[in-house]
């Protein structure tokens, strides 16, 4: 592992709900070198997908630093954050998230429509990203006719069309079989190890954690290493 | 053009749903462009109304004629350059549904006061000879498949013959057309002198005088002048311009205009509530997949542009399947009315007109269901779904 690719300083995250302020991360510091696959464990509640969300430049912190790549996203405004994001992160979610009325490889080729690429280099760069997961022949399924694994792969495909440094993973096996969460998994590894992409996921599944390189435990607002893989 | 199949796909995400919702607009533009063409009809004699021309009726209303002897006094009057007459004759061809303007009328003079008329010399000049002669518009000609040398018998409602017979027949010297290709030329003209001789009653008179302006003459005055002349006589009368008198010509079918609005208005508000309606729960259906588009990086303003795109899409589906079905019972209806209502048209303008109000109705439908996609909280929106 080399440089750092994300770093968290002294963040912090309330929530008002009603007249209660909810601290859901308290004082945070956290760096995460290029290359890492993390795995973010902790009960419902503790602030994982909090944490996420920061990492993705899909929520600010009410105090503290967020800086991904260079970035400090705590200072962007919405538009340079959804700019930024179609060009260095790529998320994963539990539910996969695919749009219903497209194809596999249109879902696949949706990151690329913000870039200035062709049509035929849209399409040529999703069908490598359909390959990279194993789904080149399913290309032209909806995702009504994939299995739950199949549609996963596909996010994982739209998550890395646009070669996004950083992949997020919000409980990307939490809806799948054991067998095809490992399959998931594998491919997550294969992601890390062999394209380089850092990985950040967020697991209940302490067996899901275990492909991580190194697990953190967040509880109450507050991250603790467990362990080294 | 890159987000188009997203919208597309989109659009057509509950199928029965945005058909309905097309076959709603698809009727509205329908009923848009049948009105249009027919409200077209009704104020086609107020666009091509000449400003250098002045309509002389009588004061009390149209139906009250005119003596003949005004015609000099109103051509000495100061500004005016020439002078003719005209008299409504109100009958039909073969069958009451078969009506169309017959005017009486001084062939030359009234020529002369309609240059836009146009008409091979030879034939002009067969009916200025020939005492029981007419001519008849192209428009007329085209709708009951007349040629010159044919003899027509028209049947009056008002003006019966001396000889008691309502039936008058007319030999057809001539066929003109107009330059202007927005007047009717739904009209059949006769010799005045015929018509003066033959009717049974109200000899001496006309229905209405044509005047043109002389040059650099004021409008105002001469009106004025005219009407001074015959004021306290038993026949006043009114001056206005050629659209005045074409409009309140009009006014004897109703309000059209008015009509015509107030039911458009009726159909498009209930459209905007059914298409709004539309986009609203379409929009409510994929809260999540909006908020997975932002978190890819997707702009408010991209989101917001593909909710109205959507919007505008369905509009333009439905209005312009409505406009080409209205274009084409349009042009059957002009044929088959020529003579009844002549002028029945879909203008360039009220196209442009019903494709400015797709989108503005693609707008309004969508403006708040993609205003609220725009402002969607990406992190709600996922914890919700």
């Amino acid at each position: 592992m080399s440089d750092v690719l994300a770093r968290l300083e002294g963040v912090s995250r309330i929530y008002q709900k009603g007249k209660e302020k909810v601290e859901v991360l308290h004082a945070l510091d956290l760096e995460i070198p290029d290359g890492d696959f993390v795995a973010i464990m902790g009960p419902s509640g503790s602030g994982k997908t909090t944490l996420l969300n920061l990492l993705g430049g899909l929520d600010k912190p009410t105090a503290g630093t967020v800086t991904v790549g260079g970035a400090e996203l705590s200072s962007m405004s919405n538009s340079q954050l959804s700019n930024w994001r179609s060009n260095h992160v790529g998320f994963i979610f539990q539910f996969y998230n695919l749009l219903p009325v497209l194809t596999a490889h249109r879902n696949v080729e949706l990151p690329l429509l913000l870039t200035s690429f062709s049509s035929k280099e849209r399409a040529k760069r999703a069908s490598i990203a359909l390959d990279i997961v194993g789904l080149a022949d399913r290309a032209k399924h909806y995702p009504r006719e994939l299995s739950g694994g199949q549609e996963q792969r596909v996010a994982i495909a739209r998550a890395i069309v646009s070669d996004p440094s950083l992949l997020l993973c919000d409980e990307p096996t939490g809806d799948l079989d054991r067998d095809t969460a490992d399959e998931i998994l594998r491919l997550l590894q294969v992601l890390n190890k062999d394209h380089g992409k850092t990985i950040v996921m967020v697991t209940h599944d302490a067996q899901a954690a275990e492909f991580a390189k190194r697990i953190l435990h967040c509880d109450k607002g507050t991250l603790e290493a467990m362990e080294a893989a | 053009m890159k987000y188009f199949r997203l919208i597309w796909k989109n659009a057509w995400r509950k199928k029965i749903r945005t058909l309905l919702t097309i076959l709603s607009v698809f009727v509205a533009f329908l009923l848009f462009a049948l009105l249009s063409g027919i409200g077209y009809a009704f104020k086609g004699g107020v666009d091509v109304a000449d400003a250098e021309r002045l309509i002389i009726i009588h004061k009390v209303s149209l139906i009250n004629l005119l003596p003949i002897s005004y015609q000099n006094r109103v051509a000495s009057t100061d500004g005016v350059e020439s002078v003719t007459h005209a008299t409504w004759f109100g009958g039909y061809y073969q069958d009451t549904r078969n009506q169309f303007p017959q005017f009486p009328v001084a062939p030359q003079e009234y020529f002369d006061m309609y240059p836009e008329f146009n008409i091979p010399n030879e034939q002009f000049e067969a009916f200025k000879r020939n005492r029981t002669g007419a001519v008849v518009g192209q428009e007329l000609a085209d709708t009951y498949g007349w040629k010159v040398g044919d003899r027509i018998p028209i049947q009056a409602t008002i003006w019966s013959r001396a000889d008691g017979g309502r039936t008058w027949e007319f030999d057809l010297e001539g066929i003109f057309s107009s330059d202007d290709p927005r007047g009717s030329t739904a009209l059949l003209l006769f010799q005045y002198d015929y018509f003066e001789e033959a009717r049974a009653f109200a000899k001496g008179t006309v229905g209405w005088y044509i005047l043109r302006l002389g040059k650099g003459a004021d409008a105002v005055q001469v009106a004025r002048a005219v009407d001074a002349q015959f004021e306290n006589s038993p026949a006043e009368t009114k001056t206005s311009t050629e659209a005045a008198f074409a409009q309140s010509f009009m006014k004897q079918y109703g309000n059209i205009a008015l009509i015509v609005t107030l039911i458009l208005g009726a159909v498009f508000f209930t459209l905007l509530l059914v298409s709004g309606n539309t986009m609203s729960q379409s929009v409510r259906e994929r809260i999540s997949e909006l908020a997975v588009l932002k978190t890819l990086g997707f702009t408010d303003r991209a989101v917001l542009g593909i909710v109205l795109s959507e919007s505008i899409l369905i509009m333009l589906m439905g209005g312009l399947l409505g406009l080409a079905l209205g274009w084409v019972i349009i042009q059957g209806l002009a044929q088959k009315m020529a003579g009844f209502l002549p002028g029945i048209f879909l203008s360039p303008g009220a196209i442009s007109a019903g494709i400015a109000m797709m989108v503005a109705a693609g707008i309004l439908a969508g403006i708040f269901p993609a205003f609220k996609a725009m402002r969607l909280s990406i992190i709600d929106a996922l914890a919700r779904a």
